[in-house]
């Protein structure tokens, strides 16, 4: 009798883990590290460890436009590149993250915006994007947002862009909603879509990461996301970054990193607002 | 303190939250029809006097049950849909409900197999002897004899699936349905961050208001139903 009894327990323990193990809901990374946000030993920085040419995880490398201007404005700001520890900072966790102290700044396709200036500071704007359209090569019937009337769009769940072309552009669109931009783009790849929107230097990034050269971003930017720095609120070090970021854009250094992180897919930044002048600090 | 209550008041506007509510209402409900047919049927082949029959539910039941669930629910879309390009309806917000209702129910019709069995069990073994004695087969003496006790005794069990069925049906997102709950708050917290700990609560109590009354429910039925011995 002893031994059904534990037998039972024993199930029923692994089947409340099984259960629990289904909840499916992202849980946050354990805080470390509390010595690093005072900004003693080291910086922590977020990044997107899932966007070929701004912030990809390669094994033990980070690469990327927004990993190459974190690193240069990490050294101007006295932090040499073994001082910097990167994080991943997911679009929906960046706030809190910099609000619990988990990162000391987020270079991470930011957006500045109003809603989120009430919670946290923002440095830069250290790029301008735009939102643009990322089709199949030999595609040409697709040359804007207004031409998507009855096709079908990737984007990436919990992004307005898809949105926004719905309601401005074309109300016929159809919309896939992937958690990341990979996946859009093997379904862009298969044909079950036409076009995956998002910011144009994610889309190059996409595009060069893609290599073979069968996707082409459109070319026709429709909206003006400039990306900013995220500071924690109150953080004094936004001078000192905005600086680093002019110097930078100063030297050539920021058009290289452009380049070097696009390199294949064909693109140029847009000139008229790009580079862009750091706002005054709040 | 009313500032914030309007702002977060705004956020309805914005965001159709009922609407998400009634997708995993209705991913819950079709989700838990079809889980609770596959289920019975698995459950009938568990308990069957044919070994391979058994045996092919209890793989079903052990490989379903030790997959996750997103990764069901991935494979609807990035393999059924993208891959092997399976045509299921003709608008992509059909074609992903239908995939994540799939998903749902093959994941969970596991679960619904498990707590059926787990009601066979209260039936005395007398019942089945009996059945035989009169000259029932297999299917007739499981339909009239086994199955109606079983079901009143698997109520509780069930409910629990049921309520775990509802609480999962937000993992539908990742079968890109992005107009139910979960993802519906990832956007508005991604969007609003100030409003963090509104958004987080208003879903939260969402659920709570939709699962207590089944707890209550399946309660008062498992009490009521249960056959008296």
């Amino acid at each position: 009798m002893r031994k059904h009894t534990m037998g039972l327990l024993a199930m029923a323990a692994a089947t409340t883990l099984t259960l629990s193990a289904c909840g499916g809901a992202e849980v946050g990374g354990e805080p470390e590290g509390e010595e690093s946000a005072a900004g003693g030993e080291g910086i922590t920085i977020g990044i997107k460890y899932d966007q070929p040419g701004l912030g990809l995880q390669d094994g033990a490398e980070y690469t990327g436009f927004d990993v190459d201007v974190a690193t240069y404005v990490a050294n101007e700001l006295g932090y040499s590149e073994d001082q910097i520890t990167f994080k991943e900072t997911p679009s929906a966790n960046r706030e809190a993250m910099l609000q619990n102290g988990d990162v000391d700044m987020i270079f991470a396709t930011y957006s500045i915006t109003d809603e989120r200036k009430e919670v946290i500071d923002f440095a830069g704007p250290y790029f301008v994007a735009g939102q643009d359209l990322l089709v199949a090569a030999d595609n040409t019937d697709i040359t804007g947002p207004q031409d998507l009337e009855g096709k079908n769009l990737c984007s990436v769940t919990g992004s307005t862009s898809a949105e926004k072309i719905k309601t401005e552009y074309a109300e016929g669109v159809q919309l896939l909603e992937r958690p990341g931009y990979a996946e859009c783009v093997t379904a862009l790849s298969a044909g079950q879509v036409d076009a995956v929107t998002t910011d144009d230097i994610i889309l190059a990034g996409l595009a060069a990461a893609n290599g073979d050269g069968n996707l082409k971003v459109v070319g026709n930017p429709f909206s003006e996301e400039k990306y900013g720095v995220g500071l924690p609120k109150g953080d004094d070090q936004c001078e000192a970054i905005n600086e680093a970021i002019t110097k930078m854009i100063d030297e050539g250094a920021w058009e290289e990193a452009v380049a070097a992180n696009t390199e294949g897919a064909d693109y140029t930044p847009n000139a008229d607002l790009n580079p862009p002048t750091p706002e005054a600090c709040a | 303190m009313n500032d914030y209550l309007s702002g977060l008041g705004s956020l309805l506007v914005r965001y159709d939250v009922l609407g998400a509510f009634w997708t995993n209402i209705q991913l819950t409900f079709w989700g838990a029809l079809i889980a609770l047919v596959l289920g019975t049927a698995l459950a009938l082949m568990r308990i069957s006097p044919i070994a391979s029959l058994r045996w092919v539910g209890a793989a079903y039941v052990n490989i379903l049950r030790n997959t996750p669930l997103t990764i069901i629910m991935t494979f609807m879309v990035m393999g059924v849909w993208t891959a092997l390009q399976i045509h299921v309806a003709d608008t992509f917000e059909s074609t992903f409900f239908r995939l994540a209702v799939v998903g749902l129910a093959v994941y969970h019709a596991a679960f619904v197999c498990e707590s059926i069995r787990s009601g066979v069990n209260t039936v005395p073994l007398g019942q089945a002897e009996a059945a035989r004695a009169i000259g029932l087969s297999f299917l007739p003496a499981a339909r009239l004899i086994i199955l109606p006790q079983a079901f009143r005794g698997a109520i509780a069990p069930l409910g629990n699936t049921l309520i775990a069925l509802l609480k999962n049906s937000t993992v539908a997102a990742a079968a890109s349905v992005s107009w139910e709950t979960a993802s519906t708050m990832k956007t508005m917290i991604e969007f609003n961050p100030n409003f963090l700990w509104g958004i987080f609560a208003m879903f939260a109590l969402g659920y709570v208001i939709l699962v207590i009354p089944i707890g209550v429910l399946t309660t008062w039925l498992s009490q009521r139903l249960a056959v008296q011995r």
